[in-house]
């Protein structure tokens, strides 16, 4: 089905990893299910907007929808295209292109649409609404920034869990339980530490695991972007350190971008060494 | 018949006599009178001293004189040069209006005041600035006075070395209206003073409390404002209070409570404020409290109830966008819940009555397991606490058994 958009004759100049980008891009721009992520992130936005009230609540409820919403639909939506582009991954490799190119170029396909779906899903009811930008941009570019890097990090999950194993079941098997672990499982995880360890002094390693999980570091950043300064004022002195000052947003930050290498890495190394 | 007109005739001519004995001593430049010590020793009962414009530097002024009105033209200045109390009265009946006392100095050894009331009573302190002083206005045993329209603004150091804007030690039936103080270490403090009232006063980022007192039964309190104070406001030990349509807001920190009770019983909370601050009330020992028509908007707590505070009465508050609306720290709560309005109650309502047909419990299981393990905090909106909650609704284990059991549908106007 993709071979179309490659016979198109591309410029002389364009990269190997171009062409690709290109053509995933075509490919998925035209995908329906896509459009409905970025119509149903739409739709709830601007239900929030007109039944939510107050901005920051809308603020709020958007950060759950987007900590629950972004890695589902990465890792299943991701898995399910490797999948369904097996062909058109075949045709690529048996063209002369570099194989790090047809990667990059593949990844960068299925992750920039889909974040472009979720920039532009919540990003325009937020721009017709307007009155909440005024509010709590910083919250407001922390909520973008952290739903493109999830974007990133579970679409290249997906790539690594499909890629490494040719049964579609199993691999959507486990997109699904990967996407419980990381956002339910390694919570109630935590919690389940917090409450037996409870006697010990349990800040530092509770930050250290907030590191472990994406999804985590992508709530606390929120979250310390909204005034809910009434909330860190109780969380003891080192959280406020590590989270509310300069550092802490650079801290999680920087982690976040650590989280996008890791499964990229694991999944270009799978990419690499199949034998398709 | 002639004696009698003799002698009408002769209260008569006393009269202007008498309204010229309360006669007037101007202070100033050019004026009878140098410095406002010269004129309050040739003062008589009931005189009145202006003082024009300028700088005065005098020791500290005592007026042991009653009735004695000392009022400043164009805002004279009062300077205590880092050293000393500014004004003293010591009499009845005495006026302080229309000055600025300034530069009291600190002093560790003394609560040293700008202007002290001592075993005095009906006096008013009325449209004075103070500026950099320890304490403003102390009064102590002095009754019946009024503090009127000050504006305080304290030297804004931090507790040690900071003293209190209005302050009353012993003294009863004292108005404090409409006044403004910041940068002190209390905004206003009472320390057995009955039947105190407080009114329209703002009292914004002091160090400590912007409003404290203890052991001071049947105060009001109303339409103040208490703003980003250092610990917000705290009452303790005191009967029969009665607080109505303030507002207290931004008290962020650990040990910050917009309004914090203990030991408070017989009270009324009405239609007050309490907004963007970690703790929204907090009350420990406290019973016996009506608590109507308040709202609680934006706080991290709305209201932490703890397991002594008995037979409290919440009727017709609206919650909302709360971190927690109620946290408890027992399985047994002897408060009650009446027709609130709970942004996060999901009830319907069939009879169409305005009150929800399911009760709302407030106390979120997650609320629990941050009262025991505060580092939990952290995970904060993370989904699994919302899945944690939901499974505690279905089947309550451990949250205690508090309830609304009639919500209201809508918020209360």
């Amino acid at each position: 089905m993709n071979a179309a958009t490659l016979t198109v004759p591309a410029p002389r100049a364009a990269s190997p990893l171009g062409l690709v980008l290109r053509a995933g891009v075509r490919d998925l721009a035209r995908n329906r299910w896509l459009l409905a992520y970025g119509i149903a992130l739409a739709g709830i936005a601007e239900l929030l907007f007109v039944f939510g009230g107050a901005g920051q609540q809308v603020l709020l409820s958007l950060l759950n929808a987007t900590l629950l919403l972004v890695p589902l639909v990465a890792l299943v939506f991701g898995t399910m295209h490797v999948y369904a582009s097996r062909e058109f991954i075949e045709l690529l490799l048996s063209q002369p292109l570099p194989r790090r190119a047809i990667f990059i170029g593949l990844y960068l396909g299925l992750t920039l649409p889909l974040a472009a779906a979720f920039v532009l899903g919540v990003g325009i009811p937020l721009l017709l609404h307007g009155t909440l930008s005024a509010a709590a941009p910083s919250a407001l570019l922390a909520l973008a920034v952290v739903g493109v890097l999830l974007t990133a990090i579970f679409a290249a999950m997906a790539m690594a869990i499909a890629l490494g194993s040719d049964d579609r079941l199993k691999g959507m098997s486990l997109s699904l339980g990967a996407w419980f672990l990381f956002t339910i499982g390694y919570d109630g995880a935590v919690l389940a530490v917090v409450s037996m360890f409870g006697d010990w002094p349990l800040e530092k390693p509770l930050l250290l695991l907030m590191l472990g999980n994406p999804v985590d570091l992508a709530r606390v950043l929120v979250l310390t972007g909204i005034d809910t300064a009434a909330l860190l004022g109780y969380t003891g002195a080192l959280f406020r350190r590590l989270f509310g000052g300069a550092l802490g947003p650079s801290v999680a930050l920087t982690a976040l971008a650590l989280w996008t290498v890791l499964p990229v890495s694991i999944a270009r190394r799978r990419f690499l060494r199949r034998d398709f | 018949m002639r004696r009698l007109l003799a002698l009408a005739s002769l209260i008569a001519a006393l009269t202007p006599s008498a309204s010229l004995a309360a006669q007037e001593l101007v202070v100033g430049a050019g004026a009878p009178f140098q410095t406002i010590t010269a004129a309050v020793a040739a003062a008589k009962p009931g005189s009145t001293i202006r003082v024009r414009s300028g700088i005065y530097r005098e020791p500290t002024i005592v007026i042991r004189i009653a009735g004695i009105r000392l009022v400043g033209e164009g805002w004279p200045v009062l300077d205590g040069e880092g050293a000393r109390e500014i004004v003293n009265i010591r009499a009845d009946d005495v006026q302080v209006q229309g000055f600025e006392l300034r530069n009291t100095g600190v002093a560790h050894m003394e609560d040293r005041a700008a202007l002290r009331v001592i075993e005095a009573s009906r006096c008013t302190i009325a449209d004075n600035r103070f500026r950099q002083t320890l304490f403003a206005v102390y009064l102590q045993r002095a009754h019946d006075c009024t503090i009127r329209n000050n504006d305080i603004i304290g030297a804004g150091g931090g507790e040690s070395n900071n003293g209190n804007g209005v302050h009353l030690w012993h003294s009863t039936g004292v108005r404090v209206i409409g006044n403004s103080i910041r940068g002190q270490r209390d905004g206003i403090y009472f320390e057995f003073s009955r039947g105190a009232v407080a009114e329209g006063n703002r009292s914004e980022g002091n160090a400590r409390y912007g409003l404290h007192f203890m052991f001071s039964d049947s105060c009001t309190y109303t339409g103040n404002a208490f703003v980003a104070n250092g610990a917000g406001v705290a009452v303790m030990y005191s009967k029969g209070i009665r607080m109505e349509r303030n507002e207290f807001r931004d008290a962020v920190g650990s040990a910050a409570y917009a309004l914090l009770l203990k030991e408070i019983t017989d009270g009324a909370l009405i239609e007050n404020k309490f907004l963007n601050s970690s703790t929204g009330l907090y009350l420990e020992g406290a019973s016996r409290l009506e608590i109507r028509g308040n709202e609680f908007r934006g706080n991290g707590w709305a209201v932490r109830l703890m397991a002594d505070a008995l037979d409290n009465r919440f009727i017709g508050n609206q919650f909302v966008s709360n971190a927690f609306d109620v946290a408890t720290n027992s399985r047994t709560v002897r408060s009650s819940f009446d027709g609130n309005w709970w942004d996060a109650y999901r009830g319907y309502d069939i009879d169409r009555d305005g009150r929800g047909d399911v009760p709302f419990r407030p106390v979120r299981f997650f609320a629990l397991v941050v009262e025991k393990h505060p580092e939990a905090l952290l995970m904060l909106r993370s989904p699994v606490t919302s899945v944690l909650d939901a499974a505690e609704r279905v089947f309550p284990v451990l949250t205690p058994p508090l309830a609304d059991e009639r919500p209201l549908m809508r918020p209360p106007q």
